[in-house]
């Protein structure tokens, strides 16, 4: 079966050109014109070449040694800039696999009156293409997952702003869904600020929370209880009809923390535990007060 | 043996925390404590541990066990500048020290110890001297 491959680099190399056209056209008539008809032969061209000299240093049928080191990393560069350009999984598989056609044509056409030979070569070369191709699908879901990943960091820096209302009052309004990993980052900035600021109270309000579950409504009793712990009372507020019904229905106990439906009600709560109140201006009229 | 000093300040006690809690201190801690509210008849507690960076659970549970026993004993007892570090740990540990008081730092506490005593700011101190008198 080795000795089949010494076969296939000359193979390769002697019949460069019909191979190339071949195979674009292939890739052409699936991917459409999604990537440009220039980039797409510069990639072929490379890969090709790259393909020739390793099936030249290594005769075996496996992908996992030194000699194809560098065509495994001009497929992760292609699979890379395709995962960008917004290819499916398949779609980026066929690159490689969209070689056996033509590869197996000429291989026909070689071999033709040597059965057992044309056999050996078809099974050399599968194995070949079908590791470069899982490679080559490996590595667009890698790609796929680091994206992933970056947003889902980039999420926790955006969405955990404390504010400061007033002397002594802070508020933290959460936006998206609670997982542990945020409610622990929102945990940790809320005390750190407590601490910082000597406040009081801490409003926390979840208008943009979508759902609570019994996990969300224990990751924020948690929270108050170990705001509560640093000496700073804790008020939620924005808790919509919906969610008041899911956090009864769940059976959840709230215990004593103080809920208001809005955050300009837990905000005059809080202005009042602390021993002030917000009262109207006499001198205050309507029209200047539009203008301003 | 090393001790926690209890400081009388009129008719509270103050305990700072300023070592690593270990196990024996916190124990020695809950039995000197005790005994001073019950000699001197104390009427709240307060005990600082801001400078407390590290609480297991077996700190934890002291901490809940003193401010109970301090209760019987008739003495309010509220703990003040709890790092978040610690208040996470002891949510996590599931100590909410539910008869605890809290404040963020001593002044507060003792503000929060007169209002429930109903002492005005001087009146502790006025207790300390016609005490020595």
């Amino acid at each position: 079966m080795a000795e089949q491959n010494t076969h296939l680099s000359s193979l390769l190399q002697k019949n460069e050109q019909s191979l190339l056209t071949q195979w674009i056209e292939a890739q052409q008539r699936v991917i459409g014109t999604k990537i440009s008809p220039q980039e797409l032969k510069i990639q072929c061209m490379d890969f090709l070449r790259l393909m020739v000299e390793a099936t030249h240093q290594d005769k075996s049928t496996s992908i996992d040694g030194p000699a194809w080191v560098t065509a495994k990393k001009m497929l992760a560069e292609v699979s890379k800039s395709r995962t960008n350009q917004g290819f499916s999984p398949s779609q980026t598989a066929l690159f490689v696999f969209s070689l056996k056609r033509p590869l197996f044509d000429l291989l026909r056409k070689e071999l033709v009156d040597r059965p057992n030979e044309f056999a050996d070569a078809i099974w050399a070369i599968t194995q070949i293409l079908d590791q470069l191709g899982l490679y080559t699908a490996e590595m667009h879901q890698r790609s796929r997952e680091e994206v992933i990943n970056r947003q889902q960091a980039d999420m926790l820096e955006l969405s955990t702003p404390v504010v400061k209302l007033w002397d002594g009052i802070l508020a933290l309004p959460m936006i998206g869904t609670l997982d542990s990993n945020r409610t622990q980052i929102v945990m940790e900035s809320l005390l750190q600020k407590i601490m910082e600021t000597e406040s009081e109270i801490a409003i926390i309000d979840i208008t943009g929370v979508p759902t609570v579950d019994t996990l969300v409504a224990q990751h924020l009793i948690k929270t108050v209880t170990a705001a509560r712990l640093m000496g700073t009372e804790c008020i939620i507020s924005g808790i919509r009809p919906q969610i008041a019904a899911t956090i009864v229905h769940l059976g959840v106990e709230l215990g004593n923390i103080a809920t208001k439906s809005t955050l300009a009600d837990a905000f005059k709560l809080a202005l009042s535990r602390t021993g002030r109140s917000v009262s109207k201006t006499t001198t205050h009229s309507p029209a200047t007060g539009m203008r301003k | 043996m090393e001790r926690i000093p209890i400081l009388k300040m009129g008719s509270f006690l103050l305990v700072t925390i300023q070592v690593d809690m270990h196990d024996q201190l916190a124990m020695n801690l809950q039995e000197d404590l005790t005994n001073r509210i019950s000699a001197t008849g104390a009427r709240a507690v307060l005990i600082d541990i801001s400078a407390l960076d590290i609480v297991d659970s077996f700190i934890g549970r002291m901490l809940a066990g003193i401010a109970g026993m301090a209760k019987i004993l008739d003495a309010k007892t509220v703990v003040v500048g709890m790092q978040p570090a610690v208040a996470i740990t002891l949510v996590e540990l599931g100590l909410s020290l539910d008869g605890i008081h809290t404040a963020l730092n001593v002044d507060r506490g003792m503000a929060l110890l007169r209002n429930s005593l109903e002492l005005s700011d001087d009146e502790d101190l006025g207790a300390e001297l016609a005490n020595e008198s």
